[in-house]
């Protein structure tokens, strides 16, 4: 499992009123929550993001409303992964749960700019930073957590090893 | 065995004896939360999980509160589809508005629904507002509700602790709210992140449930897991008032592990004010005087409940509002709103000027019900002030207590409720 794409950079504390405002909320259909992804931080974060971008940010990304529409909408604009120095708790659930693949890596969120391509491994944990030719290593994903991710979430994954009751 | 008061009730619901920080495990969930923005997309994933049925209709609680009363056809969809799953599923615990409804924060410890030493998680981030009653609570997704309402179970990495010792008396126009945002201020909006807050010492008996309620409530504000306090007689005799079910008490271990001790001391807590845009950037209200303010929010699963609009109408009686700010009273419950009633404050709120909304989350989430322009200041005692998080990315949210927030309301700027003293109008 691996993503190629180009760097959207965010601060600390980026919290999910920031990345999906609740006034959208009246909904939970992932393209219009796509739509309005980053607005209030970034207002031109949708119109220029591509499939396998990724997003990196700085401490305690997503704290804030347990919203499982953040990571819903940051997936169906097509980022292919977020790259933090850490990341609030409830987020890190969430993203992982529907399979949005997520990365704790300071060196890596400190060091990359706006605007680098880089590309990730999953498997090895390994990002590189093709612009300036640096690599960073994240701890990789466990193995379950591999296969939960490409099973599309938890509900896929235990629905296949029997409904987990 | 070195357990806190939460590492003992992960443990009791995982089935071992002990759990050290770190440790995953599956536990038995008590209850499970969803409200009219979270639900929804947990009922869309709920049939991937396989059990047609949920594991326990008893325990299972909906509450539309967000966008309520329905603020357009969206939301009613949302709503709609929420009520026809409970209908489908016999879910005993659905609300609904005016019947019975209100805040879920407020309401569920209200109905009885959340007891000592229950393991409860809803999708919803302030869920940790139960660790008043003693209870492991806290805030999940979607998915994990949709999987605690298949399974009963959720999966949990057993966190380490945070100590925060309390001690002395709150002064009169200082609380709770003062207290946690003290604590949020010394630790930052990640200070407790994957931590718990585990509140003890003297100080705790001098807390009202009310306050208590806030406090764990915003521990979600330093990035902790839980926050969590000591069950005493004033916590059993709230589960008795409200036909909460048999308390199991845990205690922490004396020789429990905490990864550092924080102390406030309750007796030397002024009214605070968190700036924008975080709820850590916590200043003393009487050094924020000069900043004029165009709404005020009194209310939210925070600061809604009635010891909250006791002491906001004690403050603003026989004053008005300044003419140039609008100020909202949003009462948590049906029940607290009828109390509010019955006290008369309801009627100091309207003869002050403000207007007096249905129980609803609201404005707090910049939901409806009192939404920001460009460039207006609130003063709120909600629990965040993230960048557009009550309106227009231009507008900002003052956190502060129900005392601060109604002194604001009179002064039309941040004020200090002694202020209010001097016959002021």
């Amino acid at each position: 499992m691996k993503t190629h794409g180009i760097v959207f950079k965010y601060g600390d504390n980026v919290d999910t009123d920031v990345i999906i405002p609740a006034r959208h909320l009246n909904t939970s259909d992932a393209s219009e929550l796509a739509a309005h992804c980053m607005e209030d931080i970034d207002q031109s974060f949708v119109g220029k993001v591509k499939r396998g971008d990724v997003i990196v940010a700085g401490r305690n990304f997503g704290c804030g409303s347990s919203r499982e529409h953040a990571p819903i909408a940051i997936k169906a604009c097509g980022v292919g992964c977020v790259i933090a120095e850490s990341f609030a708790r409830i987020f890190y659930r969430n993203a992982l749960n529907m399979a949005l693949p997520i990365l704790e890596c300071p060196a890596a969120a400190q060091e990359i700019s706006a605007g680098d391509e880089v590309d990730i491994d999953f498997e090895s944990g390994t990002i590189r930073d093709v612009t300036t030719g640096r690599t960073y290593a994240a701890t990789p994903f466990p193995p379950f957590m591999l296969e939960l991710i490409a099973a599309g979430g938890l509900a896929n994954y235990l629905c296949g090893k029997g409904g987990g009751r | 065995m070195n357990m806190t008061m939460t590492q003992k009730i992960i443990a009791a619901h995982s089935g071992t004896d002990s759990v050290a920080p770190g440790d995953l495990v599956m536990a038995d969930v008590d209850l499970v939360l969803g409200n009219d923005i979270t639900a929804p997309v947990a009922i869309r994933e709920f049939p991937k999980f396989g059990h047609e049925k949920v594991f326990d209709r008893r325990k299972i609680a909906l509450v539309p509160d967000h966008f309520t009363p329905n603020k357009d056809i969206k939301a009613a969809q949302q709503c709609a589809a929420m009520r026809a799953f409970a209908g489908e599923q016999g879910i005993l615990n659905c609300f609904e508005v005016g019947h019975d409804c209100g805040i879920e924060h407020a309401l569920l410890p209200e109905k009885g629904l959340v007891t000592s030493g229950d393991l409860v998680i809803g999708a919803d981030s302030h869920t940790c507002t139960y660790g008043a009653l003693g209870a492991f609570s806290t805030g999940v997704g979607s998915t994990d509700m949709a999987a605690g309402m298949s399974t009963g179970k959720v999966w949990l990495r057993t966190p380490a602790a945070i100590k925060v010792e309390l001690k002395g008396v709150p002064r009169r126009w200082t609380g709770g709210k003062d207290a946690i945002l003290a604590l949020i201020g010394m630790l930052g909006v990640d200070g407790a992140r994957y931590r718990s807050l585990e509140f003890t010492g003297d100080g705790v008996a001098t807390l009202s449930m009310d306050d208590r309620f806030a406090m764990a409530n915003m521990a979600i504000e330093a990035g902790a897991k839980n926050g969590i306090f000591p069950v005493d007689s004033r916590t059993l005799e709230y589960l008795r008032e409200h036909g909460a079910r048999q308390p199991a008490v845990f205690e922490a271990d004396a020789d429990a592990k905490y990864e550092s001790t924080v102390e406030i001391d309750l007796g030397k807590l002024e009214p605070l004010v968190a700036f924008p845009h975080l709820p850590s950037n916590t200043r003393r209200a009487a050094d924020a005087r000069d900043v004029t303010i165009d709404q005020v929010v009194i209310g939210s699963c925070t600061n809604g409940r009635i010891s909250d609009l006791r002491i906001a109408a004690e403050v603003m009686r026989g004053k008005k509002v300044a003419s140039h700010t609008r100020c909202i009273v949003i009462p948590a419950t049906q029940k607290i709103y009828l109390q509010a009633m019955e006290e008369g404050l309801l009627k100091t709120f309207v003869e002050a000027g403000c207007v007096v909304s249905p129980p609803t989350c609201g404005p707090c989430l910049g939901g409806h019900m009192g939404i920001l322009a460009a460039g207006e200041r609130c003063v709120a005692t909600t629990n965040r002030n993230f960048v557009g998080r009550m309106g227009h990315v231009e507008s900002e949210v003052y956190l502060a207590s129900p005392a601060t927030a109604a002194a604001s309301a009179v002064a039309g700027r941040i004020a200090t409720p002694d202020e209010m003293e001097g016959g002021m109008k």
